[in-house]
């Protein structure tokens, strides 16, 4: 049946393409990306993989294209953006934690004024999320007292807390000393297994291999190639991707 | 080279003022002699200033002026309404400081004793008067112990300060034609409470317009944009003098026949306006320095505009510019005695009064403008106080 076909597609982009001024970001990208599907998405710098992550919660604008997320499509209308971005948990590079507030309200912060749960609930699922992440007994901390694996483990958890369809992490273990890049990964493992849509900007090629069900290879804002883990790693078409591979492993 | 391992010493660390005295005071024979020198230098000053304040002023021109240094000419049959609002102020600090505590455990301490100590003076004072002292260091008392119950909490005793701040303009200026609370007109308003009327107002109400100047001028829209920056840039470029005189001289030409504005209104509404301007400038360098990536984040858990700012952007913006920000409220409140020029008779323009009262007391004005100096910085530096304490609570530099 073709409604059915349709609702397993999440996320659904059509030649989207994004200008920064003069410079063209995205060239026309169209993907398609399953519910429960874990996609890694990997390239050199400046090849636009972040933009694209972006443009899907419209932290950045798409110019030309059409992005469909979970049957609502991503136009300017206001309400539209604000019913995506409740279905999408974003994970950044910097973590971006609320410097201001203790761990317990970046967690609860969005449940309680977004989805305007009772204090109470949102302070226990936020319990439980420190819990699955691995770090109840920092809760009552600020972001600064913690490390930088254990802050980007709070964010992933904020970004839990609003119960989300998909989750977009951009390099989440890229500003992390390589000691707390594993840390982070684990909690990634786990959530990929949970069965929650996943797109991941990294360069660790160990993480793509062992849970990505997809391999995105961009460069200067197109599509390259994409594969299973299995047959991108052992046999990639593309001479770019061939390149790509034997700088970074 | 050996095979040991050397457990490293920590060096001794110096403490006490005794040590502190000996390294930093007589540690060689030149620092020895600095000493000397200073406390000789400190000595003759000292001892000049002493002179003069306990044997040469006369100071007889402020001790018998208290009244009219406190409250200007506010008549004396209504003096129980002033009197009535710093007895709401001393319970109110009670409450704050059980249900807040740190700073204003401080200031609830020091008004406390310092009116107390009054209440206790040997001097000639009629009795309702010195009941009224008594009252005031009980009542911080009693707001301590209110303050214990369980019911009271920090939002009830915010709103219990913004009530009695509404409550004190009212009874301040009471209504035409009602008995019990005549209408006093703010010509009689002044002294040490008008000065603390402009600067409160002041600082109360161009606190909001200029964090909305200052969003409005980092704002997509056009005409919002255009207007906020035109209104800062015009008030920053003029001086308050002149403020103060276009609304007192020329804003009354303007407005039609029959329509007046209080004089004392709008000297409070030229000071807002022109402390204003410069909060949204202060304002704008704290929104400045939050990185995009909270916007983003905020963004990205779902928050709308509006929650963004109240509750991601605003507050670490504020934060940020505590000291810039009180450092403003000082100069407003010092800005207060510019009101002089406009006929207003605030702690400046008594003093001004005072020594014109008595051809005697012409010759006395280094004897009052000394102590109209000594209040401002009573005032001045508490609130620096304040600000300093605020900082290190709120933890402004340690991320």
């Amino acid at each position: 049946m073709p409604d059915e076909t349709r609702d397993q597609d999440i996320i659904i982009c059509r030649d989207v393409h994004k200008w920064f001024g003069d410079f063209q970001a995205l060239c026309g990208i169209s993907v398609t990306i399953k519910r429960g599907e874990v996609v890694v998405i990997c390239g050199p710098s400046g090849s636009g993989k972040s933009t694209f992550i972006r443009t899907i919660n419209r932290l950045e604008e798409h110019q030309r294209g059409d992005i469909i997320v979970d049957g609502i499509e991503l136009t300017n209308d206001i309400r539209n953006i604000a019913a995506i971005r409740q279905e999408i948990g974003m994970v950044f590079q910097q973590f971006n934690l609320f410097p201001h507030l203790t761990v317990m309200n970046n967690i609860s912060l969005a449940p309680i004024w977004v989805r305007k749960w009772p204090k109470p609930k949102a302070e226990e699922i936020t319990m439980q999320l420190l819990e699955r992440v691995g770090i109840p007994e920092q809760a009552h901390k600020y972001p600064g007292q913690l490390s930088g694996g254990q802050q980007q483990r709070v964010a992933i958890a904020r970004a839990l807390a609003m119960q989300p369809k998909i989750m977009l992490f951009d390099e989440p273990t890229s500003a992390l000393d390589p000691e707390m890049i594993k840390e982070v990964l684990d909690v990634m493992v786990e959530l990929a297994q949970s069965g929650i849509t996943m797109i991941v900007v990294t360069h660790e090629m160990g993480f793509a291999r062992e849970v990505a069900n997809r391999i995105i290879f961009f460069d200067f804002g197109l599509i390259v190639e994409q594969n299973t883990p299995e047959l991108f790693f052992e046999s990639p078409e593309h001479d770019r991707t061939k390149l790509f591979l034997s700088q970074i492993l | 080279m050996g095979s040991t391992v050397e457990t490293a010493v920590r060096p001794p660390s110096y403490s006490g003022p005794v040590e502190w005295l000996r390294r930093n005071l007589v540690g060689t024979w030149y620092d020895t002699l600095l000493t000397l020198l200073s406390l000789w230098f400190v000595f003759v000053a000292l001892r000049g200033l002493f002179a003069w304040a306990f044997f040469s002023a006369n100071w007889e021109p402020v001790t018998g002026s208290l009244k009219l240094f406190a409250l200007g000419q506010y008549p004396q049959e209504d003096m129980w309404r002033p009197g009535m609002i710093v007895l709401t102020v001393s319970f109110l600090m009670g409450v704050s400081w059980r249900v807040w505590g740190g700073t204003v455990r401080t200031f609830a301490l020091a008004l406390a004793v310092a009116l107390g100590v009054v209440a206790a003076l040997p001097v000639e004072m009629r009795l309702p008067l010195r009941l009224w002292f008594v009252a005031n260091p009980a009542l911080v008392g009693l707001g301590y112990l209110v303050g214990w119950s369980r019911v009271v909490r920090s939002r009830w005793v915010l709103l219990g300060w913004i009530l009695s701040f509404v409550a004190t303009i009212i009874l301040l200026n009471g209504f035409k034609g009602v008995s019990w609370l005549p209408k006093v007109d703010t010509a009689m308003w002044g002294g040490l409470l008008l000065t603390f009327l402009l600067a409160l107002v002041g600082i109360v109400a161009s606190f909001p317009i200029g964090v909305l100047l200052a969003l409005g001028r980092r704002s997509s829209l056009p005409v919002v944009k255009v207007f906020c920056v035109l209104f800062i840039e015009l008030v920053r470029g003029v001086p308050l003098v002149t403020i103060l005189f276009m609304g007192s001289i020329i804003l009354p030409l303007f407005l039609p026949d029959g329509v007046r504005i209080d004089r004392v209104l709008r000297a409070m509404m030229a000071m807002t306006l022109f402390a204003a301007a410069y909060m949204a400038e202060n304002v704008r360098g704290g929104l400045q320095a939050i990185p995009l990536g909270q916007v983003e984040a905020a963004k990205a858990v779902g928050l709308n505009g509006l929650q963004t700012m109240a509750l991601i952007v605003l507050p670490q913006a504020l934060r940020a510019v505590i000291p810039a920000i009180v450092g403003q409220f000082i100069a407003l409140f010092m800005d207060t005695t510019l009101a002089v020029i406009i006929g207003l008779v605030e702690l400046l323009g008594v003093g001004k009064a005072i020594l014109n009262s008595k051809p005697e007391w012409l010759l006395l004005d280094t004897e009052v403008y000394v102590f109209i100096a000594a209040l401002f910085w009573v005032f001045t530096y508490s609130m620096s106080y304040a600000s300093r304490r605020l900082e290190a609570a709120l933890g402004v530099g340690e991320r």
